[in-house]
């Protein structure tokens, strides 16, 4: 195998401009659909975690708490690949919407599978916090929701940071399967530079290497994050900070 | 305030978990304004439930609770008003771990407060729009405050509290880094700052290392001596001869006795309070 041969091919192709677009855009996308399902996973995986944990003493808590269950059970039964032809192949279709774009489809579905399996990590946030804080909190006559809020939630996702760290990474990688639905991801970028000289080694090691990265990257940045959500127990995590 | 100054009126008070699982079955207790009730019994007789049925944070199961004189253990009650105005302490503290010392102190009053001015504020735009269809314009609703004013003053009143007990410094530090007993003291400072008419004790000292327990007390001695209303439930016998008014002695869902210190510690009536006196004193 020659690696000097293969490289220079790869180089060859990127000096087009095009191919250069080609493999941002497909970055770019691959981010865009991760992050922004990630946001829309933390805020539905939220909303379900406290309608699960919630008491369930009125009907509508009880309807609600149903609903949830059959919404993890489908989004957890079934593989993101089938979710995003169903949703890009038929559900569209079926309701006529012709205008709108690959990849808006695409960060929907992502942000919606991602809710029902933040919605279990965030169950286990909520309940690994000290019932004593909702009960301090309602005491002094704040409502369930705005203990929940200010107090309950904040530490369940210190609690959970790194969970949700795997979270993200786990999109990241699934973001090669928006290839199905035709939007252009990294995966898709980098395949076609493949095709260009029928020379696909290098752009695939490439590939992997820019997984690897934005993983490292991600790691890092939940280590950050567990770092400033820590300032509220320095006694615990810095020893010279006991007697301050 | 209203009937001889009757802070809270508990009539046929029941509390069942479930079947079977009856932890009050009756309970008849009135707590006048600055009186100072201590709550005894053995360790399951349910002080605790009685104790916190009082703000409802269980739910009765018969009877009720008049705050103020409302029945507040009518489920249609609106709960969360009148729990401003009825502090609680519990044995583990309880300070919310992601705020600081300050933002635990201020965070009810300010959020109260700034609910309350959003409400008036949302009010007045609509008394406002309607006005301008109208020949007789209605009065807006007074705004005392603004949303400014009131952080300001919270924040003013969680450091007045604070300097009282001596932690002024702490203010910016978070619950972690606190000893048992500052923790405590700052959660006692925390429902004053809500300026409550009556204070809920449940066992304040219990989690609390030993030479940790004097300063908590001393702070709740003083409180009461500042006419504070209080419900205790404690161990601690020398503070309940101290400072009760009366002292309730709860056994089997009931209140099987009930007394000045006096009465309960040197002439006790009930065997099981005798029983119960002889292996606390
Ligand atoms: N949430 C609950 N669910 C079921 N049983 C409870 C609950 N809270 C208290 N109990 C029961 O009620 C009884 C009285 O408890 P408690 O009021 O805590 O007693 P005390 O404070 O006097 O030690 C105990 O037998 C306890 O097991
Ligand atoms: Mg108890």
């Amino acid at each position: 195998m020659n690696w000097g041969v293969k490289w220079e091919k790869f180089i060859s192709t990127m000096e087009g401009e095009y191919f250069r677009e080609l493999l941002l855009t497909g970055f770019l996308n691959t981010i865009k659909v991760a992050v922004l399902g990630l946001i829309i996973g933390i805020v539905i995986g939220t909303v379900i975690a406290v309608i699960k944990v919630a008491p369930k003493y009125s009907r509508i808590n009880r309807v609600l708490d149903k609903i949830c269950t059959v919404y993890v059970a489908i989004f957890r039964g079934t593989p993101m690949v089938v979710q995003l032809l169903l949703a890009y192949y038929v559900l569209l279709p079926m309701l006529g919407i012709k205008e709108v774009e690959s990849i808006v489809v695409g960060i929907v579905v992502f942000g919606m599978n991602s809710g029902s399996y933040v919605s279990e990590i965030m169950r286990g946030g909520l309940n690994s916090v000290d019932k004593g804080q909702m009960e301090a909190g309602r005491a002094l006559g704040l409502s369930y929701g705005t203990t929940m809020i200010k107090v309950v939630i904040p530490q369940a996702v210190k609690n959970i940071l790194p969970t949700l760290g795997n979270e993200f990474i786990t999109l990241i990688k699934e973001t090669s399967v928006l290839s199905f639905i035709t939007v252009y991801d990294l995966y898709t970028a980098l395949s076609t530079i493949g095709s260009k000289n029928y020379e696909k080694m290098v752009p695939y090691l490439v590939m992997a290497a820019i997984y690897i990265v934005l993983v490292l990257l991600i790691t890092l940045l939940v280590k950050l994050l567990e770092n400033i959500f820590a300032k509220s127990d320095r006694a615990r995590t810095n020893p010279k900070a006991k007697r301050a | 305030m209203n009937e001889n100054n009757i802070i809270l009126k508990v009539e046929g008070l029941k509390k069942s978990f479930g079947d079977g699982n009856d932890v009050l079955k009756g309970i008849n207790l009135t707590v006048k304004q600055g009186e100072k009730v201590v709550i005894l019994g053995a360790s399951g007789s349910g002080k605790s439930t009685l104790l916190r049925c009082l703000n409802c944070m269980e739910d009765p199961t018969g009877g009720s609770i008049y705050f103020n004189g409302e029945d507040i253990a009518d489920m249609k009650t609106d709960i969360n008003k009148h729990r401003e105005h009825i502090g609680m302490v519990f044995q583990q503290f309880n300070l919310f771990n992601n705020k600081t010392v300050l933002e635990n102190i201020m965070m009810a009053p300010v959020h109260i407060g700034v609910t309350k001015y959003r409400k008036r504020a949302v009010k007045n735009f609509f008394i406002k729009l309607t006005n301008v269809f109208k020949k007789n314009k209605s009065e807006l609703i007074p705004i005392e405050k603004t949303v400014k004013e009131i952080k300001a003053e919270a924040e003013e009143r969680a450091y007045a509290l604070l300097r009282r007990i001596g932690l002024e410094e702490k203010a910016e530090v978070y619950p972690s880094t606190l000893s048992g007993g500052q923790k405590q003291r700052i959660a006692i400072v925390r429902a004053l700052a809500m300026n409550p008419d009556v204070m809920l004790f449940d066992e304040p000292t219990s989690a609390l290392d030993p030479e940790m327990v004097g300063e908590v007390l001393d702070l709740i001695k003083t409180l009461a001596d500042e006419g504070m209303t209080m419900v205790v439930v404690t161990h601690e016998m020398g503070f309940a001869r101290e400072v009760a008014d009366r002292i309730i002695f709860v056994d089997e869902g009931v209140i099987k006795e009930e007394g000045t210190p006096a009465e309960i510690f040197d002439n006790p009536k009930d065997a099981r309070l005798k029983d119960f006196l002889s292996k606390v004193l």
